[in-house]
């Protein structure tokens, strides 16, 4: 209970903190807007040559676009900055002050930024996912809304875990924003449903970087082709990631020694 | 001339040898920025199957070829950053290249250009991984490797004037990161590096003749991959330096008027 009002306070300071720069609202949307323009064309560009793609129409790859959009916003505005800033304390050895305070330190760290602005592109996400279920005639059922959400629910808590075993791993490497740069790189493959990736590159993005949980598998349950049995494992993933998260980081604060604070 | 060409060997040395020390970092940012090709690769080599082979006169092998060679010239692409420039001009650090007796933006030039050369032996291998994975179908013939091979840095000489007319735009405004990305999504669409630009719209097609972008990015590509006819290599040739000429004249221009507005001290 102490956590989740932890959490929320941090929640309130840091939606005040982007209240003090509005302006960076409007180029936001430019940029949401932007990102959303090129994903556009890109589906278009598909669409003029064929009318699906790998057992995907153009209506339901729309769904994945959402669904990319959503968590990409999602990751933008909670995980990643607060990532970030560990990587840097962790460098610098000012994480001396997350550490000392008497609360949950993972809990602590994950929870410390949020960047209100960035939920512009989870806004225009839900649209795109509105657009695209309106050209699909409304076709969901209880099931499907429900393997949906908690489906979006368990991709957010496994990018999270990956995000936060790369970032610990800042407790032996130090310097690891390159690796940052490189997570950017692959969620972009999200845009595409997984199945149309060679073997090797699918099974990197279910396993490795999940971005087929995050994105594809909520996409599916959207447009109903979710299984029990992905489902299943989407809970047995997250669960392992979670566990495998927190050992990591577990072991890594022991080995921090505090470079300078 | 002899001073030039001394200044840019040794800022070039001293540029490999800086580059060198960090072939790791190097190695993880070209790996990132390799996700982005293998993406489009995949995505169009689906659409080329499903269609029975081609899609807009490339088949899975060529599309292969496109985006191998896409990533040597997205690496040449690599220039100043305009966000750079910002900062360069709010925290006044341009101060110290005034006071050298040479143009300050011969130091970005020659600078990145021996970073080129660190980052092309580093591509290498990677070139040989994703080949062995990808199988393209590249032939080229001897002229147009040659083509090739002047066009790259071409290439690298018009996105470096493109990218520094851009970020010159901070001596006016530092409210830019708009302008950047407007800039950034045309340059995306026009240049070849979403797709090929016989996958576009005959409208854009068109519409890229006239814009740097597919000069600094698709021609060359096209040159080593696509089975262009002898004329149209030199004709791009020919848009190219004519680029690069507009670009510098251009680029004098505005700096004479654009250094009389900065006054940043210290730095």
């Amino acid at each position: 209970m102490q956590g989740f009002k932890l959490a929320f306070n941090y929640l309130r300071i840091g939606i005040m903190n982007e209240f003090q720069y509005r302006a960076n609202l409007y180029i936001q949307i430019l940029q949401t807007f932007i990102a959303l323009a090129t994903g556009l064309i890109g589906l278009n560009l598909v669409f003029n040559q064929v009318t699906e793609l790998g057992g995907w129409n153009k209506a339901e790859l729309l769904a994945v676009m959402g669904v990319f959009t959503v968590t990409g916003g999602f990751i933008r505005a909670a995980i990643q900055p607060n990532m970030e800033r560990l990587m840097d304390e962790i460098r610098e050895g000012t994480l001396d002050y997350a550490l000392t305070k008497p609360a949950d330190a993972q809990l602590l760290v994950s929870v410390r930024e949020f960047r209100l602005w960035q939920m512009v592109d989870v806004v225009t996400g839900v649209i795109v996912m509105i657009v695209a279920l309106s050209q699909l005639d409304w076709f969901v059922d209880f099931w499907s809304v429900l393997g949906f959400f908690s489906a979006l629910f368990l991709g957010a808590i496994m990018i999270y875990c990956f995000w936060l075993i790369i970032t610990s791993t800042a407790f032996w490497f130090v310097r690891v924003n390159e690796i940052a740069n490189l997570f950017e790189g692959l969620y972009a493959a999200g845009r595409w449903p997984v199945d149309i990736y060679p073997n090797w590159l699918r099974y990197g993005l279910t396993f490795l970087v999940p971005v087929a949980f995050a994105v594809t598998v909520p996409a599916q349950a959207l447009t109903g082709r979710l299984t029990l049995q992905t489902w299943f494992g989407a809970l047995a993933l997250t669960v392992t990631l979670f566990i495998v998260a927190r050992t990591v980081w577990k072991v890594g604060v022991k080995n921090y020694s505090g470079a300078s604070a | 001339m002899k001073r030039y060409f001394d200044y840019y060997t040794s800022m070039m040395k001293f540029s490999v040898m800086e580059q060198w020390q960090y072939p790791v970092a190097n190695y993880f940012y070209m790996i990132g920025m390799l996700a982005e090709p293998v993406i489009y690769m995949v995505v169009w080599s689906a659409v080329a199957n499903q269609q029975g082979g081609t899609v807009g006169g490339y088949t899975p092998g060529s599309l292969a070829a496109y985006y191998i060679v896409w990533t040597l010239v997205r690496q040449m692409n690599i220039a100043f950053t305009p966000y750079g420039w910002e900062w360069r001009i709010r925290q006044g650090r341009l101060s110290m290249s005034l006071l050298r007796p040479i143009h300050p933006l011969h130091e970005d030039v020659a600078f990145f250009a021996g970073w080129k050369v660190v980052m092309i032996i580093l591509w290498i291998p990677l070139a040989l991984a994703l080949s062995l994975i990808f199988k393209p179908d590249l032939h080229p013939t001897l002229l147009e490797g040659v083509v090739f091979f002047v066009a790259i840095w071409m290439a690298y000489l018009i996105r470096t004037i493109t990218l520094s007319l851009l970020g010159m735009v901070t001596f006016w405004t530092t409210r830019v990161s708009a302008l950047f990305e407007l800039y950034f999504a045309a340059e995306l669409i026009l240049s070849g590096r979403l797709v090929p630009l016989s996958l576009m719209p005959e409208a854009v097609q068109k519409a890229a003749w006239f814009f740097p972008f597919r000069w600094a990015f698709g021609y060359p590509i096209e040159v080593l991959v696509g089975n262009m006819p002898t004329n149209d290599l030199f004709i791009g040739l020919g848009m190219q330096f004519a680029w690069v000429f507009f670009g510098v004249v251009v680029v004098s221009q505005i700096w004479k008027v654009a250094i009389r507005r900065f006054s940043a001290v210290g730095g």
